[in-house]
């Protein structure tokens, strides 16, 4: 039998930790720094391919992913010898996906051209909103003019381009929202990501909502109601939902992102990055060095990774069901119950059925727009079961 | 054995916080009973909970020898009472059990009504009272004022009141000498058969159940057999000594005296506090007077939040009961709970102390289920039983009546707050039965319903007088009253551990209360959730909690699958704290705080 990852391919993560501000809102493992040494981080990054590809041997290779940080601070000369290093080691999948997140900056559209020549085939563009004031309250250091200049240039180089917006933002109403979205919707190519505003502990915005600062977010039932609104419109325009936040006109979803939620298997690379490997039949998590400074020297002295805890299977189970109900293809029944050992609760899914949180045919189970506005809930009544 | 000239027994009185173990303290060390160095705080108080509250549960007893300034050896026998209300039968006990008391109270506070309530006991008993004016080391200390105020509250003369401070030791030697002045000494015939009162009991691990006696008449031995007169069980005693505090073997105690024994009595169940002690031989004609079985008067459930451990809280209950003749318990099902113990205390002092044992020696986290009352349910048919539980309420429509238990409450408040006490006691259906002044003070005594005391009457009396206000209370008996059962009912079903008996002109205030606090109290669910509370058939008040609309992580991609399981295991453990109702997850806490009334 075929090892589960397959049923979700493998992917490849770089993360690039560097950013040029750092947004309030952003949780990820970002740093500003004055001075980067490409060659420096070149160099650790080869090093790390070769480490990985040492224990992940013979695999055909869906998806690259540079994220961040701000990846379009990487100088297009290190992304060509990422890519290239992993085309050596592995056997690229003829369709393969590499993504580059990029800031939608003047500066940036200057090197779209170096990134296009380098392998890279699609960008996500973190545009965020579509009105300056906002995106100043977002600490984005963009305009919308120089987005729009920028998405106009990636556009002619890239065949696949994203974007994302944050919605759910302070003051903001449900009209304002349509009007944005609707804006949007008129940009988009092929695929979009509209994130509601999430409040994460440790972040500038957590730290002000904690003291009562952080005013004027919608209350849930306008939260709910921006979601909707959102499906609605997104549909309309040919690009539905087929994850959480994710929209795309079918067939142009990413790849990659796709690896995680059909709980594939992907190497993570670079300070903070997380993985999830099969090696000789047992998965396990990875994660590396936290600080860009640490993982360099980790890398220096041999490996970047910090930790590797190997995953049972009813863990797989939790995590394929987790990452799984995101995307509205669902999982499948059966695959669950070859890593848990046991099937979901028949009962569970009766009642969720009745509810019309999920829907199933017996083979699959897929949330539907209701339940996954409410995922968490779906999660906890399915695996309390 | 000591002459009974040579003999003082005699208890404290005061109110927590007067200073009662602190002076205790003070009067063992002075007389050299305990060695400095071994001297640690509130050396009578055993039980953590005791220690930590500051308050004595069990009674409990020292020997003192005294060296007095008129040149005689004396043995001082201390027992030092429990200060609660919920313990006021074996407060009278102890009483009973010495000849004297002194009373403390707090220079810088004044009388309290709880020291009232004692004070009375001791003159019941017919106590010598000497009165003393603790903490006259601070600042705030005014005896003048709480002399005068001892005088007008309690009717004592307290011209000649002992002035200390227990903390520095000031007047200390004062006390010592008016206890062998002041007090009377035993009464006792040495020749006349054995008559001991049975004062208190507890289980010891090493020991079994150790008997607190006071001997009236006769002289015990190690050896005797004796006689259990309520029950007529007998026994033979093993072991018979004193405590100074640590227990220390003596060969006899003889009348006036006072002791422990031990006779291989297995639970101290078997021994009823207040019961007259005797030989199996030669036994005493009339048993000591006042004796009582033990009668609790609050009911509760006791579930665990994991339904894994009923076994073990059913192991701790049963031990505790071991220890505590006052503490019923028998198994009670119910449908939101699952198993647990339908439990009766004396108080809630006392169900508290039980639940934080519980809790604390053994580690089981509980559902304490709203406390209720006895209630006479009188039914057509001319029968009549107690109802404990609201959940065992009959078809209304055979009964007649329903009796409550009413109450004599008496409280001492500082008179800017009366007013807000006076309105939280009409709230609570209370008639006023007397209101007096002493100084800034207002004594108000009440007529209350016990199920309106019961639950959180002391917070709401606390809080709205900001800590002011002292409170004691004595059941005074049944009455009958226009009562209903109230049910709740959650997505239209009823949840039997949020049923509650209540007055039908108050059901329609309180259900809205309840309803409304379960709302904030569930969390939202996938579906919406009607909350009703009903009289019978009838609902009486409604609200809907909505349903969830939104409950999703925005972003969740490889880097955040760890983070996530890990919180999605973190939300199970959580889950399983809740009780399901139907397709309903309720909180634990919704059990207790439905029920808080914010007036």
């Amino acid at each position: 039998m075929a090892e589960d990852w397959t049923e979700g391919g493998f992917g490849l993560y770089i993360h690039w930790p560097y950013c040029a501000a750092k947004c309030p809102y952003c949780d990820f493992n970002s740093h500003v720094a004055r001075q980067i040494d490409q060659a420096a981080w070149t160099r650790a990054y080869l090093a790390e391919i070769d480490r990985v590809a040492g224990e992940l041997p013979g695999r055909v290779l869906n998806s690259i992913y540079f994220g961040g940080g701000t990846p379009s601070l990487m100088h297009p000369d290190t992304v060509a010898a990422v890519i290239d290093a992993a085309r050596g080691r592995w056997t690229f999948a003829n369709d393969i996906e590499i993504t580059l997140e990029a800031n939608p900056g003047s500066v940036e559209a200057g090197r779209f051209a170096g990134y296009r020549d380098a392998g890279v085939n699609r960008v996500s563009m973190g545009i965020q909103a579509l009105n300056d004031a906002d995106l100043r309250r977002l600490g984005r250091i963009h305009t919308v003019a120089e987005a729009r200049a920028a998405y106009d240039v990636a556009r002619t180089r890239f065949d696949r381009v994203s974007f994302d917006l944050i919605y759910a933002r302070q003051n903001q109403s449900l009209a304002n929202w349509r009007a944005e979205l609707t804006e949007g919707l008129a940009m988009a190519a092929d695929h979009l990501s509209l994130y509601q505003l999430t409040i994460e502990p440790g972040t500038a915005f957590g730290d002000r909502y904690k003291r009562g600062k952080l005013k004027g977010l919608p209350a849930d039932e306008l939260a709910a109601d921006m979601y909707d609104l959102t499906q609605e419109l997104c549909e309309a325009r040919g690009l539905p939902a087929y994850e959480v936040s994710n929209h795309a006109v079918p067939g142009m979803e990413s790849q990659h992102n796709l690896i995680y939620w059909r709980y594939g298997d992907y190497a993570g690379i670079g300070p903070g990055a997380h993985g999830r490997v099969t090696i000789r039949e047992q998965r396990f998590a990875t994660e590396t060095q936290l600080s860009p400074t640490d993982w360099l020297q980790a890398v220096a002295r041999g490996s970047g990774e910090s930790l590797r805890t190997p995953l049972t299977g009813p863990e797989q189970a939790e995590e394929y069901l987790m990452m799984g109900l995101r995307i509205t293809e669902g999982i499948d029944l059966r695959r669950y119950a070859a890593l848990a050992g046991d099937p979901l609760s028949a009962e569970a899914i009766a009642e969720l059925e009745s509810l019309g949180m999920i829907a199933t045919d017996g083979t699959r189970l897929a949330p539907t727009r209701q339940g996954r506005t409410v995922l968490n809930a779906v999660l906890a009544k399915l695996l309390a079961g | 054995m000591t002459d009974l000239s040579h003999i003082r027994n005699f208890s404290i009185v005061a109110h927590i916080d007067h200073g009662k173990s602190t002076l205790a303290d003070r009067l063992i060390q002075e007389t050299g009973t305990v060695k400095d160095r071994d001297m640690k705080e509130q050396l009578l108080d055993s039980m953590d909970i005791e220690r930590e509250r500051g308050i004595t549960i069990k009674a409990n007893t020292v020997r003192i020898e005294y060296d007095a300034d008129d040149g005689e050896h004396y043995v001082l026998n201390l027992i030092d009472t429990p200060g609660h209300v919920d313990f006021a039968y074996e407060v009278s006990r102890s009483m009973r059990a010495v000849e004297g008391s002194l009373l403390v109270v707090d220079s810088t506070q004044g009388v309290e009504a709880q020291t009232l309530a004692n004070v009375y006991q001791a003159i019941e008993a017919d106590h010598e009272i000497v009165p003393v004016l603790n903490k006259i080391d601070l600042p705030a200390s005014d005896c003048d004022r709480v002399a005068e105020q001892i005088e007008d509250v309690i009717g004592i003369d307290a011209t000649d009141a002992i002035r200390v401070s227990a903390k520095t030791g000031e007047g200390i030697h004062e006390v010592l000498e008016a206890i062998v002045t002041q007090l009377p000494p035993p009464k006792g015939d040495r020749g006349a058969p054995l008559k001991a009162m049975l004062v208190d009991s507890w289980y010891d691990s090493y020991l079994g159940v150790v008997v607190l006696v006071r001997i009236m008449d006769g002289v015990l031995k190690k050896g005797d057999r004796i006689r259990m007169m309520s029950t007529g069980a007998t026994h033979q005693v093993d072991r018979i000594g004193v405590f100074r505090p640590q227990m220390e073997s003596v060969d006899e105690l003889g009348p006036g005296e006072i002791g422990f024994i031990t006779a291989s009595i297995k639970q101290v169940r078997d021994t009823r506090v207040g019961d007259t002690i005797t030989h199996e031989r030669k036994p005493c004609a009339e048993p000591l007077p006042g004796f009582k079985p033990a009668q609790p008067v609050v009911f509760c459930g006791l579930f665990p939040v994991d339904s894994a451990e009923f076994e073990d809280l059913r192991t701790a209950i049963e031990k505790l009961a071991l220890n505590d003749a006052s503490f019923s318990y028998e198994m009670e099902t119910s449908a939101a709970l699952g198993f647990g113990f339908r439990c009766g205390f004396l108080g809630l002092l006392h169900l508290e102390v039980i639940r934080d044992r519980i809790e604390r020696e053994y580690d089981i986290e509980l559902i304490t289920t709203a406390p209720s009352v006895i209630y006479h349910i009188y039914m057509k048919d001319g029968s009549m039983f107690e109802l404990h539980n609201p959940a065992d309420m009959p078809d209304p429509s055979r009964i007649d009546r329903i009796e409550e238990p009413r109450i004599k409450a008496t409280i001492l408040v500082p008179d800017e707050y009366l007013g807000d006490v006076l309105k939280l006691c009409q709230d609570r259906r209370g008639i006023q039965l007397d209101l007096t002044y002493a100084g800034n003070r207002a004594m108000v005594v009440y007529d209350l319903p016990l199920n309106e005391v019961v639950f959180d009457f002391y917070d709401r009396l606390k809080s709205v007088t900001k800590g002011y206000a002292s409170f004691d209370y004595q059941l005074t008996g049944y009455r009958a009253d226009n009562l209903v059962k109230m049910q709740i009912l959650v997505n239209e079903e009823p949840v039997d551990a949020l049923s509650v008996m209540v007055h039908r002109d108050r059901a329609e205030t309180r259900g809205r209360a309840m309803v409304e606090k379960l709302k904030e109290l569930i969390p939202r669910h996938m579906f919406k959730i009607p909350i009703q509370a009903a009289i019978g058939g009838k609902v009486i008040a409604r609200e809907t909690l909505s349903a969830l609309r939104k409950d999703v992580t925005a972003k969740c991609y490889g880097g955040d699958a760890t983070r996530k399981r890990k919180l999605l295991e973190k939300q199970k453990a959580g889950k399983k704290k809740m009780r399901q109702f139907g397709k309903v997850d309720i909180p634990q806490e919704a059990f207790i705080s439905a029920l808080k009334m914010d007036t």
